[in-house]
């Protein structure tokens, strides 16, 4: 196939002309398009709903002005705005304004919030005494503090008095139910573990020793001694608490709501009263502070609608650091054998293939297996070998924080795997050659060379594990998440402190639940977008820290350059 | 495209070119040795008699090594004479790493290596059955082509070995530190920052940081695979200083493509062609008065 030299020349001018004429697409301008397009569309919508809910969260808890609104009715209505619109031209009022007003008072007028259809030219205004009134089990209220009363007189009646007398006795109230606080679930609570601890021992002496034995008589006399002196100290404590109860309940507010409704209440079950018009900017900043305390610091209320959502937050960050604990080591040790020790060959692959499948099985199918595995085999295994007198009750063999933990560690674990893997990948050949040249063992040189290089690699997979695992919560619904509990994982007043077994609560879970189970969650919406943002923050502020930490590994091992 | 996409293979182990191979029409004589070898026909290596009775600590005997299926060294007989500096020269992939690596056995980590014939350090066989590779190691130091330090402070860097042997006295440790950093010529330099990473060092500083790190452990031999090939000549001047003064104290195995260099530093040369030892002897004469024309196209530039 030898060219003349003619020819030579014409195939060259043929490649050089075709070169010169580059086509529009060969440019690249659309790829740029549709590539930046596409990430603009990301963006906006990532930003779009973090920033609903930085929004919607953070304001959940600013004390809203209170308005008394007229209606074209002429009847008039107290409330915080939340919306202000016109009725359409084509319905009855049309050309009217409507107002959405939250008025509270579920209990008594059955709804939060209504449209109330108002004079095109309405003009809200401020009364100074509309308070709002969090109270501890009935929810929220609205109205005009314009009694207070003791022992069933009244000793004010104008809303500046009540409102000095309310500040005035608030103090020695929440003193006094701090203490019955104390007494039911410290004291009453230890004293119910004791009684449960001598049924149990009875139980344990009679499987021992055999129904009716000597040592079965003798633990069930025991018993019946422990508890008598037990039941003699319970009614002491609670006859305690109804003393302090009742000193209690004689101090009452009364309200005056804006439909003429009156309704008393004692100060005990008033958690908060807050003036909301006659707050400064400082006073309202101080409300907004103590409200965000309260949640993060107690126990949920009123159906978890209102109070904190202590147990829940305290849940999914011992929850996530025991799937970290776990899956971390586990997930390096395998990425270890399948990159440093085990031949590349059809078996790595299989298992490696396997791995990366495990990374796209639906959750829920981990919460099955969980509950399946880590339950009813595990569990229950250990509840026959350690806890036979409790039987039939379960106390592994149930959903508890351990089995979740566990769960949520199997799920991330392929993701810790193939980032370390990676990071095994990246650590250059000559720097473990170096190793061994220096007389190393393989062992050695991973322990001392190769896994501190990895090191900032590997973490990059455990922020992503807990990215997933924070936020999972179909899994948990299966394997010991549950509505409500106030007994915490790690109790430091209780022996032996640590309770694995026990169910949890989980901020993604409490989400579900606040928003989409209880009866009322209207009320329940702010709680709904503090919890979410609450949670959105733990995993940021989770992740900000594992970064952080890379970022330093990171600088050790930077050459310069 | 996805040429880009892929890592950086790590590999001293460059291609042989063409040209290399193919012989030259003009040097008939030079020509057919080359080709000879090229074509597989068995030749004795050109031994300087200078070379028969010095005492000599690593001895190569008739060896031959194999990745997978194809050759790398051919009947290799050398000895490495005790406190010198011997030089390994030869075009690329004519098999020198190969053959410094097989010293400390760096070879076993390449899957598919076969070796036959004869290695010993100090009268102790290398390949034996029973040999300790660990054990031998430790009494080999290695410098590599790229600096390698590892991911650590370059105290923990110089003391690698002793460390892994298991010293932890820190008396021991330190005082090991001071005197190979000392020896390397970096004492000065870095003696405030012995906790600072290696990696924060410059190339020439941390290639004699691994020259201390390889000193550290009180090898019986030195191996250097082109030591200053990354780096600057100043740099280069500095690691060749080095070695003239380390030689002596240690026996010194080096791989260097720089003429100059080994005729510089080194007191004997070896050059190899396509896995063979062709020519061994004083680097005097090597250079000066070589026995085959060979060694002296490639000596001075003609061929290679
Ligand atoms: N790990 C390896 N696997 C297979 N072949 C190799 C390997 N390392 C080197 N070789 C081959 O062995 C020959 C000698 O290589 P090498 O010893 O690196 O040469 P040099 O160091 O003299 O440039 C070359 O042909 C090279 O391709
Ligand atoms: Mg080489």
């Amino acid at each position: 196939m030898s060219q003349t030299p003619e020819q030579q020349a014409e195939s060259a001018k043929e490649i050089r002309d075709a070169m010169r004429v580059v086509p529009q697409v060969a440019h690249g301008e659309p790829a740029v398009w549709l590539a930046g397009g596409a990430l603009a569309m990301a963006v906006l919508i990532i930003t779009g709903m973090v920033g609903l809910i930085v929004y919607q969260g953070g304001r959940a808890f600013w004390p809203d002005p209170i308005a008394k609104v007229r209606a074209s009715d002429g009847s008039e209505h107290l409330g915080e705005i939340q919306q202000v619109g016109s009725v359409p031209a084509d319905e009855a009022n049309g050309g009217a304004k409507r107002v959405l007003l939250r008025s509270e008072n579920f209990r008594w007028s059955g709804s939060h919030a209504s449209w109330i259809v108002t004079d095109p030219n309405f003009e809200p205004t401020y009364p100074e005494w509309a308070v709002l009134v969090e109270l501890m089990e009935e929810g929220r209220i609205i109205g005009q503090p314009t009694y207070f009363r003791v022992d069933g007189k009244v000793l004010e009646s104008d809303p500046a008095s009540v409102w000095a007398a309310y500040n005035e006795h608030r103090g020695q109230i929440s003193e006094r139910t701090r203490e019955i606080e104390r007494l039911t679930k410290g004291t009453l609570a230890k004293l119910t573990n004791r009684q449960a601890d001598a049924r149990l021992n009875a139980r344990k002496a009679e499987l021992e020793y055999g129904t009716d034995s000597a040592e079965h008589k003798q633990a069930l006399a025991d018993m019946d001694a422990l508890l008598a002196s037990l039941a003699k100290e319970q009614s002491d404590i609670d006859r305690k608490i109804a003393d302090l109860e009742e000193i209690n309940h004689r101090y009452e507010i009364g309200f005056l709501f804006q439909d003429g409704t009156e309704v008393f209440r004692p100060m005990a079950d008033i958690n908060r009263m807050v003036p909301a018009n006659r707050l400064t900017l400082v006073g309202r900043l101080g409300v907004y502070l103590d409200r965000w305390r309260e949640f993060l610091t107690e126990d949920p209320r009123h159906a978890n609608s209102q109070g904190g959502i202590w147990p829940a937050l305290f849940g999914t960050v011992v929850m996530t650091m025991i799937m970290s604990i776990m899956v971390v080591p586990f997930g390096v040790l395998a990425a270890l054998y399948l990159k440093e020790y085990a031949k590349p060959g059809f078996f790595v692959s299989l298992v490696r293939i396997a791995v990366n499948n495990l990374a796209g099985v639906p959750s829920i199918v981990f919460g099955v297996f969980g509950l399946s595995f880590f339950c009813y085999i595990v569990g229950a295994q250990i509840d026959e070998w350690f806890f036979t007198a409790s039987l039939p009750n379960p106390t592994f063999g149930k959903g508890g924080i351990l089995w979740a933990s566990l769960t949520l560690a199997l799920l991330t674990l392929p993701v810790v795997i193939v980032a370390t893997e990676e990071a095994l990948s990246a650590v250059p050949q000559s720097m473990r050659e170096g190793s061994y040249g220096c007389g190393a063992t393989r062992w050695q040189t991973i322990q001392r060379v190769v896994l501190p290089r990895a090191l900032p690699g590997i973490m990059t997979g455990m922020i992503l594990a807990i990215a997933r695992g924070a936020g999972e919560v179909a899994p948990l619904m299966l394997v010991g998440a549950v509505k409500m509990t106030q007994d915490l994982p790690i109790d430091l007043s209780q022996a032996p402190y640590l309770f694995p077994q026990r169910s949890f609560m989980h901020l993604g879970f409490h989400i579900y639940d606040l928003g989409f189970q209880s009866q009322d969650s209207e009320a329940a919406r702010p709680m709904v977008f503090a919890t979410t943002l609450l949670l959105i923050g733990i995993v940021v502020g989770l992740n900000l820290g594992a970064i952080w930490l890379r970022a330093r590994l990171r600088r050790r091992f930077r050459a310069a350059r | 495209m996805s040429d880009t996409m892929q890592p950086p293979i790590e590999t001293n182990a460059p291609m042989i070119e063409p040209e290399e191979v193919a012989p030259s029409p003009g040097r008939t004589k030079a020509g057919n040795l080359f080709e000879a070898i090229a074509q597989g026909a068995q030749f004795q290596t050109s031994l300087h008699e200078e070379m028969e009775e010095l005492p000599c600590v690593v001895n190569v005997e008739d060896f031959n090594l194999w990745y997978g299926k194809s050759q790398a060294l051919f009947n290799v007989s050398l000895s490495l004479p005790i406190g010198k500096v011997t030089a390994l020269i030869g075009p690329s992939g004519c098999g020198k790493s190969t053959l410094l690596r097989s010293v400390n056995r760096m070879n076993d980590l390449v899957d598919g290596v076969q070796t036959k014939g004869s290695m010993t350090l100090a009268g102790e066989s290398i390949y034996a059955a029973g040999a300790d590779v660990i054990e031998l190691r430790k009494r080999i130091g290695m410098v590599f082509q790229k600096p390698n330090p590892f991911p650590m402070s370059i105290f923990e860097n110089v003391v690698y070995s002793l460390r892994i042997a298991g010293i932890r006295k820190r008396s021991i440790l330190q005082e090991a530190c001071e005197q190979s950093l000392q020896r390397a010529g970096l004492w000065e330099e870095v003696k405030d920052r012995l906790r600072s990473s290696a990696l924060q060092m410059s190339g020439g500083q941390q290639q004699r940081l691994c020259i201390a790190r390889a000193i550290a452990a009180q090898p019986e031999v030195l191996l250097l695979d082109e030591p200053c090939s990354a780096l600057d000549p100043i740099a280069t001047g500095r690691i060749e200083d080095l070695i003239e003064e380390l030689q002596g104290e240690y026996s010194i195995l080096m791989v260097t493509h720089n003429m100059q260099q080994a005729s510089r530093v080194s007191a004997y040369t070896a050059f190899m062609y396509l896995g063979r030892l062709v020519e061994y002897g004083p680097t005097e004469s090597i250079f000066m008065n070589p026995h085959l024309s060979e060694t002296e196209d490639y000596v001075t530039g003609r061929f290679g």
